[in-house]
């Protein structure tokens, strides 16, 4: 990789101060650090957050889950208040990557990034997660804006995402065995005022709501409801693992096993 | 140049790196510490596991930088001093858990780690769950599986020094 200054901030106020045009915000850095050796992005610095201790923890309240940026995907699976709280989402981090790239990788890069193919921003879309930031508060569907891109302004930093927890809810993925990203990944989330059917993995755009399943679903929240539907393959990827109508297939089969599990918590 | 000072297998190292400096080029080249390896330097394969504050990483894959004040050990600092093997890496000896041996240092380092977080008792299912970011390109994961079981239970048997943890 290029050569860059290294800044280590200890406060995110620190953090902003440092975000001049050509740095970069490094989290876990499982996907900036690659990217960087590929040359295919050479920041002039990086900022990394990983000794601001504001940024780690999880806090429960009777309502909701906020989980701070730089909380790693290992401590989400591991952590008995979100077991306790929204087990789906503990199970969805056990899916990312594998264990030693989930000692390091964040929830705060992972939705920062947003990769098409990325776990959390299902669960964020499907549970109405809000997405927390040294400026604002957003909600998911503000600030997913499409393939890699979001809604953070130049000198914004994601410090958290805060959960509303559901009555139920159920992650099912379609992992690509060699790169464990998902093929297909559905988030179905049975919240108080509605339920919710976001998938990843597939969308040309990013993560997607299946407004087709979340209707049939409010008629009947039962993996009967979704029985032979498919989702349009219509804006879905093709690619070298899957075309688009495997993918609209997977969708209703991952979407099927998801609200029966949620179905059975 | 950046000045980093973090403990390596138990001793204090400090020194002048490069951000961009890999932790595996840090310990390879920099401590001669060549036990961790590099496969496939785009962390799918597992060669280059360490542990950093306890926790299995991929050094290909952090920054010697991100590491100033933190403990790092490698598959160097498991033997005890005198050279008596750690409980996994004698469990992969007798089970004969290796082939040609390139994956080896960082399957035990991701064992001791799975035996931290899962416990000593572990069935083949979890074994071969947990090591999926870990390749053999040998493809000898059978025995493997099997020095990964007797190694934790030996782990619980004979309790070590924590490694230079």
């Amino acid at each position: 990789m290029y050569a860059f200054d290294y800044h280590r901030p200890t406060s995110v106020k620190e953090a902003v101060g440092l975000l001049t045009d050509g740095a970069k915000i490094v989290a876990g850095g499982h996907t900036l650090l690659p990217t960087m050796k590929q040359r295919l992005a050479a920041p002039e610095s990086l900022i990394d957050l990983g000794r601001i201790p504001d940024l780690v923890g999880i806090e429960r309240t009777p309502r909701s889950l906020t989980i701070a940026a730089m909380t790693t995907h290992g401590a989400v699976a591991e952590s008995a208040e979100v077991k306790e709280a929204i087990p789906a989402l503990a199970e969805l981090a056990a899916l990312i990557g594998d264990p030693a790239v989930r000692h390091r990788g964040t929830i705060g890069g992972s939705v920062a990034n947003n990769d098409p193919a990325a776990d959390y921003p299902a669960a964020c879309l499907a549970l109405g997660a809000t997405i927390l930031t040294n400026k604002r508060k957003l909600s998911s569907e503000e600030f997913f804006l499409g393939l890699f891109e979001t809604a953070l302004e130049e000198g914004e930093i994601v410090t958290g995402v805060s959960f509303p927890i559901p009555h139920k809810a159920a992650y099912e993925k379609f992992r690509n065995p060699a790169s464990r990203y998902a093929l297909v990944g559905v988030f179905v989330a049975k919240r108080p005022s509605d339920i919710r059917v976001a998938v990843t993995g597939s969308g040309s755009n990013g993560v997607f709501r299946w407004t087709e399943a979340e209707d049939a679903l409010a008629k009947r929240f039962s993996p009967k409801s979704l029985e032979g539907m498919s989702a349009s393959p219509d804006g879905l990827n093709s690619d070298l693992h899957a075309d688009a109508a495997y993918r609209a297939h997977l969708i209703g089969v991952m979407a099927r096993r998801a609200v029966q599990k949620a179905a059975d918590r | 140049m950046t000045s980093v000072s973090l403990t390596v297998n138990g001793k204090a190292v400090t020194a002048d790196v490069e951000p961009r400096t890999l932790l595996v080029q840090f310990l390879r080249e920099g401590q001669r510490l060549t036990g961790t390896h590099v496969g496939c330097d785009t962390s799918q394969c597992g060669a280059c596991v360490v542990h950093l504050d306890g926790e299995a990483v991929k050094a290909c894959t952090t920054l010697a930088v991100q590491c100033d004040g933190r403990t790092v050990t490698t598959i160097e600092g498991l033997a005890a001093p005198g050279g008596t093997l750690h409980p996994m890496q004698a469990a992969f000896r007798e089970h004969h858990g290796l082939q040609c041996g390139y994956c080896t240092p960082g399957m035990i380092m991701t064992a001791v780690d799975l035996v931290r977080r899962k416990g000593h008792h572990l069935d083949e299912a979890t074994i071969r769950h947990e090591l999926e970011g870990n390749i053999c390109r040998c493809t000898g994961y059978h025995n493997i599986v099997k020095a990964i079981a007797a190694g934790a239970e030996a782990m619980a048997a004979e309790p070590v020094r924590e490694a230079a943890e």
